[in-house]
């Protein structure tokens, strides 16, 4: 069973990103990229269902600058065989991605394909949909556990309402939640490993992908900052202002 | 010349980082205030490749650089710089045993020490021997009875790290006449529990609390010539070469442990409000903060260029890894003690870590060769001819 992985280059959880003084997007200089940990999520999935003896061949591949090259490193790291770059200098949206996956698709026909849900910096939660409906695979978004049965896999999804059960058939689409499992680290001999297997790099064009931009980006802009609140002189006042002002109440 | 990381190099980073804060930060304090040595973390950290960094890689180690190892043990020590600085303490011992060490160490401890499974305290200091090593007194004496290929160890040795915790003892016994000096050390690497050694209590330290430290005492210990370390005589050699790279390590744990407080600092002074507004708004600790910074910068440079000439087998290594050594457990302590100032009260409380980092550095001046030790090594160097046109 051949799994196909996609990763993103995003920046680490742990950093404060602010927006460009021109508002044109997120300040990205300097700041510590990282691979996006719902991503981390899908390729630990991954690694442990080959360790399972269930996948024979993990593909990682990853979409963005050159240096998203770190990231499908990372994964290779982790446990992944091998990695496909495909480079490009534009920010590409949702669709574009999908597309240029739907075309991985394609060449390696994969049997699983497994996504984060949502990548930390857009939080479009777009992609594993999208590849979905450009496919026509069974798509089990939001996945808290995966269980591969034949030629079918029985998903367990974190819904709005709880957990729900469903059954799909292979070749399918699985975004990974945050509770699907907990990656582990990369060792050093893993590390060292992994600088031995192969990245084959390509493009959008060579994919024959249009990712020209459906949508124009406005204006990037900090959330308002958080004003001081004020100390209430009783319970009626306070009682008044839930009502009046906050309208929580009626 | 590239002082960037490269991609490998920021690979080790990442995975020593992750470690490090999801394995030792949340549990150090706990370690520090309970006297845990955590043997499971530094399993786990072996499992990592920690263990044996810069051991040979047929025998299962790392065969990474100096320079890489301290790329990965300032993560650690920015987590639990004692745990650290005792993990370090092993890759050293370990690195002796592969390096030196007959088959029978090889196949007996290497391929558990690399990995973590078995631990290795380093045995070189002595009640009366501490910065003048080449006067230690333990002796080992060749045993003309049986097949006479045996050694006698009788003596002590204080302050070793893990010491009555470990598997593996390489440590340092004079071979040769009692003044024999430096020419007369040689080095062994025993097991930690062969009969006629025995442990003192733990002491009670100021900090490296999170590994134990105890005196040794060999009482007519037997000890197989095969656990002997190079030839007769090349002790002190050995001895020294583990200290260039120990140094490293130590002024390495003292950045590690300068960039936690600095963080640490950095936060405070603009959460804590004083006289109407954040600290940071003062300049006088604006300056402070800013020389922190700089001064930590600098320490890691030298500590890295060390390692650089270390790895490169320099002629002037040892001068460079003294000069590091010194240097970066300064401005190590320095940028924790004044972190801690920037905390004010809150930072002499055991509810902040400040103060655990500033007491585990606080050793590192001492260790590995006192500060003034370096300072020694450094002169002697200096002030040969032509010496000063080296460093250009």
């Amino acid at each position: 069973m051949k799994i196909l992985v996609a990763v993103k280059r995003v920046a680490d959880y742990n950093v404060k990103v602010r927006a460009k003084s021109d508002n044109t997007g997120p300040d990205l200089a300097n700041v510590k990229m990282a691979i996006n940990p719902f991503c981390e999520i899908a390729v630990e999935e991954a690694v442990r269902l080959k360790e399972k003896g269930i996948a024979t061949e993990i593909i990682v591949v990853s979409i963005g600058a050159q240096a998203a090259q770190e990231q499908v490193r990372t994964a290779l790291a982790l446990g992944a065989d091998r990695g496909i770059l495909i480079t490009t200098d534009t920010d590409l949206e949702s669709l574009a991605v999908a597309k240029c996956l739907k075309a991985v698709c394609d060449n390696e026909s994969p049997d699983i394909v497994l996504l984060g849900k949502q990548a930390i910096d857009g939080d479009n939660n777009h992609t594993g949909q999208m590849l979905g409906a450009l496919t026509g695979w069974a798509q089990a978004t939001f996945a808290s556990e995966l269980t591969i049965d034949g030629d079918s896999a029985t998903v367990i999804r974190e819904v709005d309402a709880g957990l729900q059960t469903i059954q799909i058939k292979l070749p399918a689409i699985v975004t990974a939640d945050l509770r699907l499992n907990e990656p582990r680290y990369a060792s050093l001999p893993n590390i060292m490993k992994a600088k031995k297997k192969t990245i084959d790099s390509t493009t959008p064009a060579d994919l024959g992908v249009d990712v020209a931009p459906r949508t124009t980006l406005l204006k990037a802009e900090p959330p308002a900052e958080r004003k001081a609140g004020i100390k209430v002189e009783d319970v009626a006042q306070l009682v008044d202002k839930l009502k009046n002002e906050a309208k929580v109440i009626s | 010349m590239d002082f960037n990381l490269s991609d490998e190099q920021r690979a080790f980073q990442d995975a020593a980082r992750a470690f490090a804060q999801g394995e030792m930060a949340p549990y150090a304090a706990e370690w520090d205030e309970e006297k845990i040595f955590p043997r499971d973390a530094i399993a786990a950290a072996g499992a990592m490749g920690f263990c044996g960094m810069y051991s040979p890689q047929e025998l299962g180690g790392m065969g990474m650089s100096r320079l890489d190892a301290s790329i990965v043990l300032e993560e650690l020590a920015a987590a639990c710089s004692s745990t650290a600085a005792f993990i370090s303490i092993h890759n050293m011992a370990t690195w002796m045993a592969c390096t030196w060490g007959t088959e029978a160490v090889h196949s007996e401890f290497c391929e558990q020490l690399v990995v973590g499974e078995k631990l290795a305290s380093y045995c070189l200091t002595e009640a009366n021997a501490g910065s003048d090593a080449a006067s230690i007194s333990t002796k080992a004496i060749r045993d003309g009875k049986g097949t006479g290929d045996d050694y006698i160890l009788n003596g002590g040795k204080s302050f070793i790290s893990g010491a009555g915790s470990t598997d593996v003892l390489v440590l340092m016994a004079r071979t040769g006449a009692n003044d024999s000096g430096a020419s007369g050390i040689t080095a062994f690497a025993i097991p930690a529990d062969l009969p006629g050694i025995s442990y003192g209590k733990n002491e009670s330290k100021m900090g490296w609390n999170s590994q134990p430290t105890r005196t040794i005492s060999f009482e007519d210990v037997r000890v197989s010539a095969h656990y002997r370390l190079g030839a007769e005589g090349e002790g002190f050699k050995i001895a020294m070469k583990g200290l260039d790279g120990g140094r490293i390590n130590i002024a390495t744990c003292s950045i590690g442990a300068a960039q936690t407080t600095l963080n640490h600092a950095q936060q405070y002074i603009q959460e804590r409000k004083q006289f109407g507004k954040p600290l940071a708004a003062f300049q006088a600790l604006q300056f402070k903060l800013a020389d922190m910074v700089t001064e930590l910068v600098a320490a890691r440079q030298m500590v890295r260029l060390a390692a650089f000439k270390l790895d490169n087998n320099d002629a002037d290594k040892s001068t460079y890894c003294a000069m590091a050594k010194r240097f970066a457990t300064d401005i190590g302590f320095q940028v924790c003690n004044e972190a801690l100032q920037l905390h004010g009260g809150y930072g002499y409380l055991k509810e902040y870590p400040i103060e655990r980092f500033l007491r585990d550095t606080r050793v590192h001046q001492i260790l590995e060769g006192t500060n003034e030790i370096m300072r020694v090594i450094v002169a002697r160097r200096i002030l040969e001819e032509g010496a000063t046109d080296i460093i250009r």
